[in-house]
């Protein structure tokens, strides 16, 4: 990139530098430190300069947004024609509860609906199963049959707003819920815009909410692939994630790199399916992590992009620009915020934020301050969105596309995160895949290593966690948050009992019956769960139905 | 021969979130006790009935999904019906402080929040089996 | 709580109070097992062996939950390794076996190794006795899968399983010859993947060279996660069991592994007793010293340490 005698000179320049004016101040105010390093354990310079940078081509590594490898970002004009979507995951005990909650996020300036869904519809159960007690409503919205997802959406044009739904195992049947909404508010399923995040994979990984096995569930994914591009194809058929990743202990370079190779499985999975790649590769998005060192940040979402980039069109031959285009959601990292003195949270968030908006996203949701100690409050949900605004439209970050270009730190971290990630990428092919590397708990064991390494540098005060193992405060925690009541189970199971005497049962019957045939065979599921969805069977009679067929995934654990 | 502290880290209900009981139980075993790990989604009988087999010392609960105040008395409970109350029963996750005096009267000895170092439940631990 | 009664009521916290206290050396236990050991020697113990990954923990859950069928009570045992740098262990064989937590007739008990001075032995086969006299009707222990203690352990069973995994490969060849020779069924799992049938080939071909045979060890292929052939694997248990009850081999097979018990109780304990002799005044560490220091050797360090526990016996007279 420079003229080398130019390098040259600047070379001698550093080693005057380090050796005279360096050494002197050093010896007076030694570094605070003997080692600097990233999370991902990359030595930190002090100093970067055009020698760090000196092998990059820029129309080659970097170009301009919008032009592959889309370092700078999937879209040509990014922020300057519009601000990313301020996208606030919610979700909480009763369908008309969240709907309120939507309709006051959105009056507040939110441009995109994220809903939360409790953990018995995430894995499949009726609220009124009996691994639901205790569960219902708790860490997000119960849905348990149309009807609720009707009341859910009640007042909200589908239309007018996209939805992200963070449900996995069960994604094919809330998807068809709110297709089925969509056409009873008149709605064609081709102007329906949303994701759902159906990433089977990083459930196995590090989050848990799998139902079925490996097979079947790839089984599922593909079908929504191939349902959507042709039924809904302004949707996104999944969103391939590193946020549990990342908060279940990985570094940032592991984080993508598992990521991605979760994004390879997808890919092949699908083009063994008998998909084209240009067919379903354009609606692929995923969810990253927004992590507390700013850079590194910044560097991992532009190495993310050009390393998926490079992928898609060497790999997978992919021909289309919105094939070889990562285009992904964030969300500010939870696991770094505090129970201690949680207003510094909002600190926190705001870095978070502004790393994932240097580094390019295309939505984003901020956590709330009282995210260690329960679901947030309407007050302190509004102040996670407000930061996003001030980001946005304060503080002028958001006024040049991928204004950190560049920086020779900033270039040399995310050459460096894209080497690291590539060599975890060619580990998980040598093992056969990261199907096959999760059922030798390779990711896992990496994850957990990074994650006891980090509690044990908390402990040791190599990391500071502020208010939590330095400048510690006495406090009284009386704080107000929010409570789900235990009524909100009943609720739900009295409305299922009416629910069940209300519909028609026959029907019911006989479209589950018809479910599970087509089960067996390996016919595209989506258009049965629709029938099925829209007579009122209810979320757990489908899933069980589906439990018969492919029975239940038996966890590995690897410590 | 001195007896060896036996832990039982245990994920009751549906949360998957695992980290902090992995971290844990690996800290444990690093200050020499014997972890049972159970793995997710266990109800209480089927944490009861390991406590009894594997005959702990104590019996260790990380849940974040909001479901304690249920799920932790429930344990406490079924384990005194067996006549296991000398069992140390803790708990840890995302529990918010105001729910702490009521597990407390449940029967659960400490609970633990974010921000706990490993330090400390391992020497929780050893003072008051 | 009064252990005697209860386990024999098959109260299954007694029986895992009885495990703890033989565990720890305890002796109140080892009074209790006195009292009780007449009502043992009743279960049918089977040896779980082979390489970590190789899915004996899923493998055992399937052939329990196979077993439960025919309304026999199960002891498992599932061993883990223990650290040797902090005594501690992460016991996680039990996470395969959830669905068995709650069955009535099912015991489940995780151990660590626990190492030197620890001593598997007395550990393992307390725990097997309590089992025993608990009411199991079959006892399996899985082991950890590696080292010299593996060896130790199967030889409490009276069925050995060795479990593999397809393209083992140079492993077979590298397993050691003292496990090979001493296994009684062998079962390749995940067989479904490719190169089980050659795996076969390998073991049958090894099974020719190796050894003379009265019984020639069955080479199953299953696979636990897919329920393939676990009733078959059940079946040759139950056919191995029926041979050497038929030859009298079970009773001298046990009798043998009772007289290695006993020579191995006995060097766990006459070990503990040096150990502490040698550790009272360090005098073990001054004899390190000197042996490095060249001021002795060895042999005479070993002396010097034997006539410490044999000047106890003679002051003892």
């Amino acid at each position: 990139m420079f003229e080398e005698n130019k390098l040259e000179k600047i070379r001698k320049s550093h080693k005057d530098w380090e050796e005279n004016k360096v050494k002197k101040s050093v010896d007076k105010f030694p570094e605070r430190s003997e080692k600097f390093t990233t999370s991902s354990d990359i030595d930190i310079k002090k100093v970067y300069t055009p020698e760090d940078i000196q092998d990059i081509d820029y129309l080659e590594d970097i170009n301009f947004p919008g032009s592959y490898p889309y370092t700078r970002g999937v879209q040509p004009t990014m922020y300057r024609s519009k601000l990313w979507t301020m996208r606030q995951y919610a979700g909480f005990a009763t369908a008309e509860e969240s709907n309120k909650r939507y309709k006051y996020l959105l009056e507040q300036g939110q441009t995109g609906l994220s809903v939360a869904f409790d953990l018995p519809t995430q894995i499949g159960y009726d609220s009124d199963h009996d691994l639901s007690e205790g569960e219902v409503g708790k860490v997000g919205v119960a849905i348990d049959s149309l009807k609720d997802m009707e009341i859910l959406f009640d007042g909200i044009p589908l239309d007018k707003v996209s939805t992200s739904m963070t449900i996995n195992a069960p994604a094919s049947i809330l998807l068809a819920m709110y297709i089925v909404v969509g056409e009873k508010q008149g709605i064609p399923s081709d102007k329906l815009r949303g994701t759902i995040q159906n990433d089977i994979l990083k459930e196995y990984i590090a989050r848990g909410t799998y139902i079925y096995p490996p097979e079947p569930s790839m089984r599922l994914i593909t079908n929504i692939f191939e349902y959507c591009s042709k039924e809904v194809p302004k949707w996104n058929t999944i969103s391939i994630s590193g946020y549990h990743i990342r908060e279940a202990g990985s570094n940032a370079a592991q984080e993508i790199a598992f990521t991605l190779a979760d994004g390879i499985a997808y890919v092949e999975a699908a083009l063994e399916a008998g998909l084209k790649v240009d067919e379903f590769a354009p609606r692929l998005s995923f969810f990253f992590n927004s992590h507390n060192n700013l850079f590194e940040e910044v560097a991992k979402f532009r190495a993310a992009r050009r390393l998926w980039a490079r992928i898609m069109k060497e790999r997978f031959y992919a021909k289309l620009d919105k094939s070889l285009q990562l285009k992904f959601h964030t969300q500010t990292a939870g696991s770094t915020l505090t129970a201690h003195q949680a207003d510094n949270n909002i600190v926190r968030v705001a870095i978070q934020t502004l790393a994932a908006v240097l580094g390019g996203t295309q939505s984003l949701h901020t956590n709330s301050r009282d995210e260690a100690l329960a679901l947030p409050t309407e007050e302190s949900v509004r102040i996670a969105l407000k930061t996003q605004q001030i980001v946005g439209y304060e503080s002028g970050v958001a006024d040049t596309i991928d204004p950190l270009a560049g920086s020779y730190y900033v270039e040399s971290l995310t050459d460096e995160i894209e080497k690291k990630a590539m060599e975890y990428i060619d580990k998980i092919d040598s093992l056969g895949g990261a199907p096959k590397a999760i059922e030798k708990g390779y990711i896992q064991k990496e994850i957990q290593n990074s994650a006891y390494q980090h509690q044990k540098q908390v402990e040791s005060l190599e990391t500071v966690i502020v208010g939590v193992n330095k400048f510690k405060v006495e406090e009284n925690q009386n704080r107000e948050l929010l409570k789900v009541d235990k009524e909100v189970q009943e609720l739900q199971e009295g409305k299922l009992k009416k629910l069940k005497e209300e519909r028609n049962n026959e029907k019911v019957k006989v479209l589950l019956s018809d479910l599970k045939e087509k089960a067996k065979t390996s016919e595209n599921l989506m258009p049965f769960i629709i029938e099925a969805v829209k007579s009122y069977a209810t979320l757990g009679e489908i899933c069980d139905v589906l439990r018969d067929v492919f029975g239940e995934y038996e966890q590995r654990v690897i410590l | 021969m001195e007896g060896i502290i036996r832990v039982l880290v245990a994920k009751p209900g549906l949360d998957g979130h695992d980290r902090g009981a992995k971290v844990i139980a690996r800290a444990l075993r690093d200050a020499g006790m014997e972890v049972i790990y159970t793995g997710l989604r266990q109800t209480p009988e089927q944490i009861v009935s390991a406590a009894i087999q594997e005959d702990v010392d104590v019996v260790a609960m990380s849940i974040l999904s909001g479901a304690h105040n249920s799920i932790f008395p429930k344990v406490v409970g079924l384990l005194k019906k067996q006549g296991a109350d000398d069992i140390l029963i803790i708990g840890g996750g995302v529990i918010p402080n105001e729910d702490i005096p009521y597990l407390k009267e449940q029967g659960i000895k400490e609970i633990f929040t974010p921000g706990t170092t490993t330090k400390e439940i391992v020497e929780f631990i050893r003072g008051n089996i | 709580m009064d252990i005697e009664k209860k386990i024999l009521e098959g109260d299954k916290r007694a029986c895992a109070r009885l495990i703890t206290l033989l565990e720890n050396g305890n002796e109140e236990g080892i009074q209790i097992l006195k009292k009780l050991y007449p009502r043992s020697g009743n279960a049918y113990v089977i040896g779980v062996t082979g390489s970590p990954g190789s899915g004996k923990s899923t493998l055992t859950y399937k052939m329990v939950k196979e077993l439960l069928k025919t309304g026999k009570k199960v002891g498992i045992i599932a061993i883990d390794p223990t650290s040797p740098f902090t005594g501690g262990a992460i016991l996680g064989d039990r996470i395969r076996m959830n669905e068995l937590s709650l069955e009535k007739n099912v015991f489940i008990r995780s151990m660590g190794t626990r190492g030197f001075l620890g001593g598997t032995s007395r550990a393992t086969t307390s725990a097997m006795a309590a089992l025993d006299i608990f009411g199991c009707d079959y006892i399996f222990i899985e082991t950890v899968g590696v080292g010299q203690s593996e060896v130790e352990i199967v030889r409490l069973a009276d069925t050995v399983l060795m479990v593999m995994v397809p393209n083992m490969g140079d492993d077979i060849q590298a397993i050691k010859a003292g496990i090979l020779e001493i296994v009684d069924i062998f079962a390749i799992n995940k067989s479904d993947l490719d190169g089980s049938d050659k795996t076969k080939l390998e073991i049958e071909m090894n099974l020719d060279l190796n050894r003379e045979m009265d019984y020639r060890p069955p080479v199953l292929q299953v696979s636990a996660s897919k329920n393939t052939n676990i009733d078959i694997l059940i079946d040759e248990i139950f056919e191995h069991r029926k041979y050497q009850e038929n030859t009298n081999i079970l009773r001298d097979r046990r009798i043998n592994n009772n007289k290695e018990e006993i020579i191995k109780l006995v060097e766990e304990e006459l070990l503990k007793i040096i150990y502490n002799k040698a550790i009272e005044g360090d005098v073990l560490r001054e004899l390190a010293h000197k042996v490095t220091n060249r001021e002795t050797n060895l042999y005479d360090a070993r002396d010097k340490i034997i006539s410490l526990l044999i000047k106890n016996k003679k002051e003892s007279f």
